[in-house]
């Protein structure tokens, strides 16, 4: 079956895919109630709210599609701010022609990821606008952070170590193939980092800050990090995990792994001192079982100074990485 | 000769000041990307060469690719880093881009299959580029001519390096050596700069992107350029990069781009009009045609902008006056700050 306008009519068509694909899925007691909000317990301690937008094409990616990018974006930013994810509201804008196996193949993805980073679906809108076949979704989420709990890239000191969670630009590569035909067994990185937090925070980590590497890529993250601590960040070329497949399919399209987007690895800029134990701890978990220390954070770089971020490359030359100009396009030659 | 004792001989260099020409974009990104600059003496300076397609592409193209966007029943199709270029009066590709009527291909052969699917809309492809993306576009007409389709057109400005490179060496001295493209060469092979080598007596090194290809091939330029031998004794082709670059080039591609177009005259932006240096579409496909001949007119640069300088190796990004402000990635006004692969646009995000 295929979307029309009919499924954004607010009638029975609406109902019918609603409680057919929607609410067999994401079936929970608050959103069974079908109320027009939904109302939730309050756990002591402070919240985190962040919303996100996804748009991606092709909606189905090898390891991931739409929902469960929509799902794990924003459980990682929740728990990037230290929070313990628990609400999730989304909004779907269908368009017509969209087929309905392949919208209840996605709400699954969606089901089972949010299960499994802890997350409760209680509030979601569907709309049908335009005639693309396309599928757009927003989720909010909702979180709680733990007393005590604070992270601020200001609180970045001298010495504290940068925690990568594994390899870059696994996403953005396995998306931009499949846009442009290229046959690869490059898998997208797609992944809820509640395990590598959890962990962190379990082994007493002293955590400054976290962040997901998504679009704009470590580079761009690196440089807001270094600039919301007002420090310098010094990293290293040869610590940087890139995977064979993705560092060739950059050689080729002229792309620098640096700013290509991730939906699975994040950031943690962690006290000196805890390092290796930080280490220990993500690469125990699944989705950080290739965490490396990337580099230290320097002395300076108060002074709005533009070379925040510095990088010393494997031919043992040192370069400025920048934030990300531009949309990062494939070159011509 | 390791990977060290190249870079400690580089970084001690004391021989005649040395300007290597990187021809090749690509090589100007990976230069930076792997700090390279920060290991070399300063008597050996590397400058930026014309080898950015984007970069030397006249205005008069890019108003012919906007007029095509704005004309209704056709659509443009252009790669991504075309967008940016800014044409007469600074109109740039990517403007029509909100008209609907351009599109940001990643292969030509999706215009092919986007002009199957709509046979009531003319597809143009801006045929941008050097011999590497030449077979491209090639197979592209290969398959519309097999599959008959009547609207398909190639609007081009296509390039030959080779010749860019005789006009360097004619009208701007003081080259003293050349990283030649690795992309190109696998086209080409290493013959293509033979002549050149010898009849001007300087080094042409072939070399790969990663930074230790091109620390390797600025060593080899180094010791040849700058060990004593000069003159015709440094006059030679050295293929740093033999695992893709074979004696005598790719025949089938070669081959490819000799069927379906054939050399002129072109106008490179910066340089001039330089003869045999363009490629065209021969008569007998001249129903895919979209032209490009006689497209030969270049605005003159914005007040200022320094990137004719910058595509001719005489001046380095940094040294004009309008870099970094007002001209920048996100508000480029010559066509070296709009391309990510431009001396400026690399320039610009790793000072």
């Amino acid at each position: 079956m295929k979307i029309t306008a009919a499924h954004g009519s607010g009638g029975r068509d609406s109902a019918l895919l609603v409680e057919g694909i929607f609410g067999r899925h994401f079936a929970n007691p608050v959103l069974d109630r079908l109320e027009d909000a939904a109302v939730l317990d309050n756990s002591a301690g402070r919240l985190a709210l962040s919303t996100d937008s996804f748009v991606v094409s092709p909606l189905v990616f090898k390891g991931g599609d739409i929902g469960r990018l929509s799902v794990c974006g924003t459980a990682n930013d929740l728990l990037m701010a230290g929070a313990e994810p628990r609400y999730l509201a989304c909004g779907f804008i269908l368009e017509e022609g969209l087929d309905t196996g392949l919208l209840d193949s996605i709400a699954a993805s969606m089901a089972r990821e949010a299960k499994a980073a802890g997350l409760v679906i209680v509030a979601g809108d569907t709309k049908v606008a335009g005639d693309g076949g396309g599928l757009y979704i927003n989720t909010t989420g909702l979180g709680f952070v733990p007393e005590g709990r604070l992270l601020a890239a200001a609180s970045c000191e001298p010495g504290d170590a940068i925690l990568l969670s594994g390899r870059l630009g696994d996403h953005h590569a396995c998306v931009l193939s499949a846009r442009m035909g290229i046959e690869n067994g490059i898998e997208s990185d797609c992944a809820c980092l509640g395990d590598v937090t959890a962990a962190l925070f379990g082994a007493g980590v002293r955590v400054r800050a976290m962040r997901d590497v998504t679009r704009g890529g470590l580079g761009t993250i690196l440089n807001e990090l270094a600039a919301g601590a007002g420090r310098r960040m010094e990293i290293s070329e040869d610590l940087i995990p890139v995977g064979e497949p993705v560092r060739a399919f950059c050689g080729i399209m002229g792309l620098d792994p640096l700013y290509m987007g991730n939906e699975g690895k994040m950031v943690a800029i962690v006290a000196g001192d805890d390092a290796d134990r930080a280490l220990a701890a993500a690469r125990g978990t699944e989705h950080g079982a290739e965490a490396a220390i990337i580099g230290r954070v320097a002395e300076g770089g108060g002074d709005g100074g533009r070379a925040r971020v510095t990088m010393r490359t494997r031919i043992g030359g040192t370069r400025r990485v920048d934030v990300l100009y531009g949309e990062g396009l494939p070159r011509i030659c | 000769m390791s990977l060290a004792a190249a870079a400690e001989y580089l970084s001690h260099y004391g021989g005649p000041p040395l300007r290597i020409m990187e021809v090749c974009g690509t090589h100007t990104a990976a230069i930076f990307r792997s700090g390279i600059r920060s290991l070399l003496a300063p008597g050996i300076r590397l400058v930026s060469g014309p080898g950015c397609p984007v970069c030397v592409t006249p205005s008069s193209y890019i108003d012919r690719c906007v007029e095509y966007a704005a004309t209704p029943g056709f659509r443009l199709m252009s790669f991504g880093d075309m967008m940016k270029t800014p044409g007469s009066g600074g109109r740039a590709i990517g403007g029509a881009r909100g008209g609907g009527r351009v599109e940001m291909m990643y292969s030509p052969m999706e215009a092919v299959e986007r002009a199957a699917l709509d046979p009531s809309v003319t597809y143009v492809i801006a045929a941008v580029g050097f011999e590497t993306t030449i077979p491209a576009y090639a197979l592209a007409i290969e398959e519309a001519a097999a599959r008959g389709l009547g609207n398909l057109r190639l609007l081009t400005a296509l390039k030959s390096v080779t010749p860019a490179l005789e006009w360097l060496l004619e009208n701007e001295r003081g080259i003293d050596g050349f990283i030649c493209p690795g992309h190109v060469s696998v086209i080409t092979g290493p013959e293509a700069y033979e002549r050149l080598a010898t009849g001007y007596g300087k080094p042409f090194a072939v070399a790969g992107f990663e930074g230790e290809h091109i620390l390797a091939a600025i060593y080899a330029i180094a010791r040849l350029a700058g060990g004593g031998a000069g003159g015709a004794g440094s006059g030679r082709v050295l293929n740093l990069y033999p695992s893709a670059v074979r004696a005598g080039g790719n025949a089938r591609a070669l081959a490819l781009i000799a069927k379906y177009f054939e050399p002129g005259p072109a106008v490179w932006r910066g340089l001039g009009r330089i003869e045999g240096s363009g490629y065209y579409l021969r008569k007998e496909y001249a129903r895919f045609d979209g032209g490009g001949r006689g497209l030969d007119g270049d605005e003159a640069l914005a007040a200022g902008c320094a990137c004719a300088g910058v595509t001719a190796g005489r001046t380095d990004p940094g040294d004009c006056p309008m870099f970094g402000s007002p001209c920048r990635p996100e508000s480029p006004l010559g066509p070296c700050m709009a391309s990510a692969e431009g001396a400026c646009g690399v320039w610009f995000q790793n000072m």
